[in-house]
C-alpha cells in the first residue's frame, strides 16, 4: 500500500470517526452526571443537521448563522428533554430511565419524520468542494472542518472540565454525587447542564457532518449505535477516551473496508472491539471500576 | 351485559351494512412502507394511491361501486406486513391487494396471499418475485435485469470490458448484483471489483479508492438514496475520471440534489416518467406521463417519482382487470390481469402472459445523462 | 421442590384456561389471533430474557441474534438441504445454545454496559452475516419457502392450530421458568443480582450460575426462533437486527424487571399496541414514544408493579367498604 492511499483510508477513518467520536462524548457527559446511557443521543447529532437544513429553508439566514440555531434549538431540546422526563422520575432504577430515553428518541424521530418528511438533504459545504491534496491522497474541505471542530470541542471540553468551576463541580457530581451535594453543589442543575451540553456536542457533530454525508430524520439510530461503540471502547466514563475510540472505530473501519472486505467492515471493527474488551474489561482507557449498573 | 353490548352491535353493524349494500365499495388492499428505512418509496406510493382512488370515484368509480383503496403502512418491517396481510385477508376481505414496498416484504405475505388465492400486485423490483412463477403473484416494477443490461449494452458500444460494481447491503443491492454477476460474462466482460457498502454508510472514498487502484473501463453502482450521492461526491474528491453508471433506484431529483455538481455526466437507467417532457411528440406513454405528474406535483406539493410510478400501475392494471372482467371477484382478477396486453403504464407497456407476470422488458428503460443538474435522454 | 411445583401450578392452569378461551373471546378472528400468535413467540424470548435481566442482573443485547441463528438454522436444514422437520428444530435450538455457550463463556465476565456492549457486538457481527452470507441465508431480501410445521399427520396451517402450539409452549416455559426461580438456582440467582461478590463468598459459583442462565435464556431464544421460521415459511435478516434486541429489553421492563407474568403482559402490550395505532399513520411513531416514556416514568415496577399496585388499591377500597 502506498502512501497516498494509506492516508486516503486514514483520512475517510478520521473524518467519520470524529462524529463517532462526538456523539460518544455526548454519552459520556450524561453518563458522568446520572449513570445512565441516553439512547437520544443519536438523535441529537440528528437534529444538529437535519434543523439547519429545516432553517435554511424556511428563514434562509446563511449557513453559519443556521447552524447556530440547529444547535442552539438542539440544546434547548436536552434542556426540555430533562426537564420533562428525566428530572420528575430522578429517583427510578438506571434501566428505567434508559428506556425513557428510548421513548424519547422514538418520538423525536417521529416528530422530525412528521415535520420534515422522510427524504434525506444536504448542506452547503463550509468552504468549498474542491479536493485538497495531500501525498498523493485528495481529502475533502470539509473533512478538515470536521476534524478541527472536533479537536476544538475536545479542547474546550477539557478547558471546562479542568479549569470552570462549573465544568469541575459537574465532574464532582460523577465522583460521588452525594459529598457533592454537601459541598452546596446542586445536584439537579449540573443533570440538566449535562443533558444541555451533550445535546450541544452532538448538535455541533450532526451540523459540521452533513454537508459531507447528508442528513435524513433516521440518522440518529446509527450514530447513536457507533458512539455507543465508540466510549465503551475508550472506557466509559473518561470524555478523551470516548472521543478517542470513536476515532480508532473510524478508522477500523475505513481500513478494514479498504483492505480486507467492505461487505464485513463493520463486522470486522466489532471482532476488534469485542477483542480489546476481552482483553480489557474497562475499554482502554477507562478506570477499572466504573461500573455502575 | 355483555350480551346486550353484544346485541346492540351486531344491530348496529348489520344496519350500517345493509345501508351500504346498495352500491357496496369493491375494497383493495395495499400495505407498503410508508414508515422506516424504506419510507422514501413507500410516501410517494401511498399519496398515488389516495390520488389515484379519489380520481377513479370521482369519475364514477367502478362498475358502478365506489372504489375503496385500504392501505396499512408496514413501517419496512417483515413482521407488521404480515400482520396487515392477515389483517386484509382475514377482516377487510379484499379482492385484490397492491404490496408490499420492498422484495423481502412482498416474498414474505406472498404464500399468505396465494394461499388465500387473493391476486397480489407488488411494487418491489426483486426478480424472485415473478420467477419462479407463482399464479396469484404480479409486479408492476421493471427488473433489475432489464436495468443492467441497458447499461452493459451501452457499455459495450464504448468498448469497455472491465467493470466494477459497488452495491448496497440491502435487497435493492442484493438483487443488482447477482443479476450483474450473471450478465457481465455473457457480455464478454470481467468483474475486477465487487465492492459493498452498507444503506447509512457516510464515506465509500475506501472502496473507490480500492476500485481506483484496479483501474477498470467503467464503474456500476448500485443503491438508493443517499449512498450513491455519497459515492458521486467521493469519486469527485478522488479525481477518479472513470465512467460510472447508477442503477434506476436514483432516478429521481432528489438524487441530483443531493450529488451536486459529482451528478454531472454519470448515466443511469430510467422510466420514462423522469424524462417524460423529453419524449418524442406522439409517444404512446408521454400524454399519460405528463398527466399523473401535473395531478401529483398538484395535489402534493412534492416531486413526483417513479417509486409513485409502481403504484399507479398496480392500481391501474388491477382496475383494468376488473374493468374488463365486469366482476370484482379474485379469480376473475387474476385471469383477466394475466392477459393484459398492451396497456400503458408510467413504467413502460405491459404485456403480461401466464409465463410473465411483470410485462415488461428492457425497452421499458431509457438510458439517461446528468446534464447541467437534469436528466438528458440519450438517443439510441 | 415438589410442593414449589404444585404452588405454580395453579395459577399456570388458570392461565392456560385463559389460553384456550381466548380464540372464542376473539370469535375466531384470525388477524387478532395472528397478532396474538406473533406475542406469544416474542414472549418466549422475553422470559428467558427476564431470567437473566431480572432475575440475575446481566443484560444481554445479543438476543435477537440467538433468535434468529435458531431460525435461519432450521430454514437452512429443512429447506435447503430437506432434513425431516425435527431434526431442523432441534439443530436450530441446539446451535443456539452451542453458540451461547461459546460466547457466553468469554462475554459474561464483562460487567454492566460493557456486557451490552459485548452481546450488542456480537448481535451485530451476526446480523451482518446473515445479511452476506447469501448463499447460505438468501441475504438482504430474505429466505422464502420454509415448510410449515407438522407432526404425525396434522399441519399446523391454520393461524389456530399455530395460536394454540406457540401459546402451548409458552405456558409449558413459564412452568419451567417460575419452578426455576421458586428453587435453589433462583434463589443463586437473586443473590447474584444483588451482588456478585457476595454470591461468591456465600459459596455460589457465580460463573457457571451466570452462563447456566445464559444459555437457557439463548435456548428460550432459540425455541422461539423455530417457532418463528415455520410460522412465516420466511425469514430476513432485518428482523433479527439491534432493534429487535432493544425491543426485547424494553419488553423486560416494561413489564416488570423480575416478573416473568409481567414480561409476558409487556410483551403483548408492545407486539399489539402498533396494531391499534395504525389509524393515526405517520402519527403513530409518536404517540408509540409518548406511551413508552409515559409507562416507564409512571409504571417504575412495570406493568407487574402497576397491576400489584392497583389490586393493593382495590383490597384498600373494599376493605373500607
Amino acid at each position: 500500500m502506498d502512501l497516498g492511499t494509506f492516508l486516503q483510508f486514514l483520512a475517510a477513518g478520521l473524518t467519520v470517526g470524529s462524529t463517532y467520536g462526538l456523539a460518544a462524548l455526548g454519552f459520556t457527559i450524561i453518563f458522568n452526571t446520572t449513570g445512565i446511557i441516553n439512547f437520544a443521543q443519536g438523535e441529537f447529532v440528528m437534529l444538529g443537521g437535519l434543523l439547519a437544513v429545516v432553517f435554511m429553508h424556511w428563514l434562509d439566514p446563511g449557513l453559519p448563522a443556521a447552524v447556530f440555531l440547529a444547535v442552539l434549538t438542539t440544546t434547548l431540546v436536552g434542556l426540555v428533554m430533562e426537564r420533562l422526563t428525566i428530572r420528575p422520575v430522578q429517583h427510578t432504577s438506571v434501566i428505567n430511565l434508559i428506556i425513557v430515553t428510548i421513548g424519547v428518541s422514538i418520538t423525536i424521530r417521529g416528530l422530525m419524520m412528521l415535520l420534515w418528511g422522510k427524504d434525506t438533504y444536504v448542506l452547503p459545504a463550509f468552504s468549498g468542494t474542491t479536493p485538497i491534496p495531500i501525498l498523493g491522497a485528495t481529502i475533502a474541505p470539509q473533512s478538515f472542518w470536521i476534524l478541527g471542530i472536533t479537536l476544538l470541542v475536545l479542547a474546550g471540553m477539557r478547558y471546562f472540565f479542568s479549569r470552570t468551576i462549573f465544568g469541575r463541580a459537574m465532574l464532582a457530581c460523577s465522583f460521588e454525587p452525594k459529598a457533592a451535594r454537601l459541598m452546596g453543589i446542586s445536584v439537579e442543575r449540573m443533570v440538566m447542564a449535562s443533558f444541555m451540553l451533550s445535546a450541544f456536542v452532538g448538535a455541533v457533530g450532526g451540523a459540521i457532518l452533513t454537508p459531507l454525508t447528508m442528513t435524513s430524520y433516521d440518522v440518529g439510530v446509527l450514530l447513536g449505535l457507533k458512539g455507543f461503540a465508540a466510549c465503551i471502547l475508550g472506557g466509559l466514563g473518561n470524555p478523551f477516551g470516548a472521543a478517542a475510540g470513536g476515532l480508532l472505530l473510524g478508522v477500523l473501519e475505513a481500513f478494514g473496508a479498504g483492505l480486507i472486505s467492505s461487505a464485513y467492515k463493520d463486522a470486522i471493527a466489532f471482532v476488534v472491539i469485542l477483542a480489546i474488551l476481552l482483553w480489557r474489561p474497562s475499554g482502554l482507557f477507562g478506570a477499572p471500576d466504573t461500573e455502575r449498573v | 351485559m355483555f350480551r346486550r353490548l353484544l346485541a346492540v352491535t351486531t344491530v348496529f353493524v348489520l344496519g350500517t351494512f345493509s345501508v351500504a349494500s346498495a352500491a357496496e365499495p369493491i375494497k383493495i388492499g395495499a400495505i407498503l412502507s410508508a414508515t422506516g428505512p424504506a419510507s422514501f418509496l413507500g410516501e410517494p406510493q401511498r399519496n398515488t394511491l389516495l390520488m389515484l382512488q379519489d380520481q377513479i370515484n370521482e369519475q364514477g368509480g367502478l362498475l358502478g361501486r365506489p372504489l375503496e383503496v385500504i392501505i396499512y403502512d408496514d413501517e419496512t418491517e417483515v413482521n407488521r406486513a404480515v400482520a396487515a396481510a392477515n389483517r386484509l385477508l382475514s377482516r377487510d376481505r379484499v379482492v385484490a391487494a397492491i404490496g408490499a414496498t420492498t422484495s423481502g416484504n412482498t416474498l414474505a405475505i406472498m404464500p399468505r396471499f396465494s394461499s388465500a388465492r387473493i391476486p397480489l400486485v407488488s411494487m418491489a423490483a426483486a426478480e424472485r418475485i415473478v420467477k419462479p412463477i407463482n399464479p396469484w403473484v404480479f409486479k408492476t416494477p421493471q427488473s433489475d435485469r432489464h436495468a443492467v443490461l441497458r447499461i452493459l449494452g451501452h457499455a459495450q458500444a464504448l468498448g469497455f470490458s472491465d467493470i466494477a460494481i459497488l452495491t448496497v447491503s440491502d435487497g435493492f443491492g442484493q438483487a443488482g448484483r447477482e443479476v450483474l454477476q450473471e450478465l457481465l460474462p455473457e457480455f464478454g466482460m470481467n468483474l475486477v471489483a465487487d465492492e459493498i457498502y452498507g444503506p447509512r454508510d457516510t464515506d465509500m472514498t475506501p472502496q473507490l479508492t480500492k476500485i481506483r487502484g484496479l483501474s477498470p473501463d467503467a464503474i456500476i453502482v448500485w443503491g438508493t438514496n443517499p449512498g450513491p450521492a455519497v459515492i458521486a461526491r467521493n469519486r469527485v474528491q478522488l479525481g477518479i475520471q472513470t465512467s460510472m453508471y447508477m442503477s434506476h433506484g436514483v432516478a429521481s431529483k432528489r438524487f441530483i440534489e443531493l450529488a451536486g455538481e459529482a451528478a454531472e455526466g454519470l448515466i443511469l437507467p430510467a422510466g420514462r416518467l423522469a424524462v417524460a417532457d423529453q419524449l418524442p411528440e406522439g409517444h404512446p406513454q408521454k400524454a399519460l406521463l405528463l398527466e399523473y405528474i401535473q395531478a401529483y406535483e398538484a395535489r402534493f406539493n412534492a416531486e413526483v417519482s417513479t417509486f409513485g410510478g409502481y403504484a399507479f400501475d398496480a392500481l391501474q392494471l388491477i382496475v383494468e382487470a376488473i374493468t374488463k372482467a365486469g366482476e370484482a371477484t379474485p379469480q376473475a382478477i387474476r385471469d383477466n390481469l394475466q392477459q393484459i396486453s398492451g396497456f400503458i403504464g408510467t413504467g413502460g407497456i405491459f404485456e403480461m402472459s401466464p409465463e410473465d407476470h411483470n410485462g415488461l422488458d428492457e425497452q421499458a428503460f431509457v438510458m439517461v445523462r446528468i446534464t447541467d443538474g437534469d436528466w438528458e435522454l440519450l438517443v439510441e | 421442590m415438589k410442593s414449589s411445583t404444585l404452588r405454580q401450578l395453579a395459577p399456570v392452569s388458570a392461565f392456560y384456561v385463559l389460553v384456550l378461551a381466548t380464540p372464542t373471546l376473539l370469535s375466531y378472528d384470525y388477524y387478532y389471533l395472528s397478532i396474538l400468535t406473533m406475542a406469544g413467540i416474542i414472549a418466549i424470548i422475553v422470559m428467558g430474557l427476564n431470567l437473566l435481566l431480572g432475575f440475575a442482573g446481566q443484560i444481554s443485547l445479543g438476543h435477537a441474534a440467538l433468535f434468529g441463528i435458531s431460525a435461519y438454522t432450521t430454514a437452512v436444514m429443512t429447506a435447503t438441504y430437506g432434513f425431516p422437520l425435527a431434526v431442523g428444530m432441534l439443530s436450530g435450538v441446539g446451535l443456539t445454545a452451542v453458540v451461547a455457550l461459546v460466547v457466553g463463556m468469554p462475554v459474561l465476565k464483562l460487567k454492566g454496559y460493557y456486557l451490552a456492549m459485548a452481546t450488542l457486538g456480537f448481535g451485530l457481527i451476526v446480523y451482518i452475516f446473515f445479511n452476506e452470507a447469501i448463499a447460505l441465508t438468501g441475504g438482504p431480501s430474505g429466505f422464502v419457502g420454509i415448510p410449515q410445521l407438522h407432526f404425525g399427520g396434522f399441519t399446523f396451517d391454520s393461524e389456530l392450530s399455530y395460536f394454540f402450539l406457540v401459546w402451548t409452549t409458552v405456558t409449558v416455559v413459564l412452568l419451567i421458568s417460575l419452578n426455576l426461580i421458586h428453587s435453589r438456582i433462583g434463589r443463586a440467582l437473586m443473590a447474584l443480582h444483588a451482588s456478585d461478590k457476595a454470591a461468591q463468598s456465600m459459596g455460589i459459583n457465580v460463573a457457571r450460575y451466570k452462563l447456566f442462565i445464559f444459555v437457557l435464556s439463548a435456548i428460550f431464544a432459540g425455541i422461539a426462533g423455530v417457532l418463528y421460521a415455520h410460522y412465516l415459511s420466511f425469514v430476513a435478516p432485518s428482523s433479527f437486527g439491534f432493534h429487535f434486541s432493544v425491543q426485547l429489553i424494553t419488553m423486560v421492563v416494561l413489564g416488570g424487571m423480575a416478573s416473568l407474568w409481567g414480561g409476558i403482559a409487556g410483551t403483548v402490550f408492545l407486539t399489539a399496541m402498533p396494531e391499534f395505532l395504525r389509524a393515526y399513520e405517520n402519527m403513530e411513531v409518536i404517540i408509540y414514544g409518548l406511551i413508552l416514556i409515559l409507562c416507564m416514568m409512571y409504571l417504575p415496577q412495570g406493568m407487574a408493579g402497576g397491576v400489584s399496585k392497583l389490586v393493593a388499591l382495590v383490597r384498600r377500597r373494599l376493605g373500607r367498604a
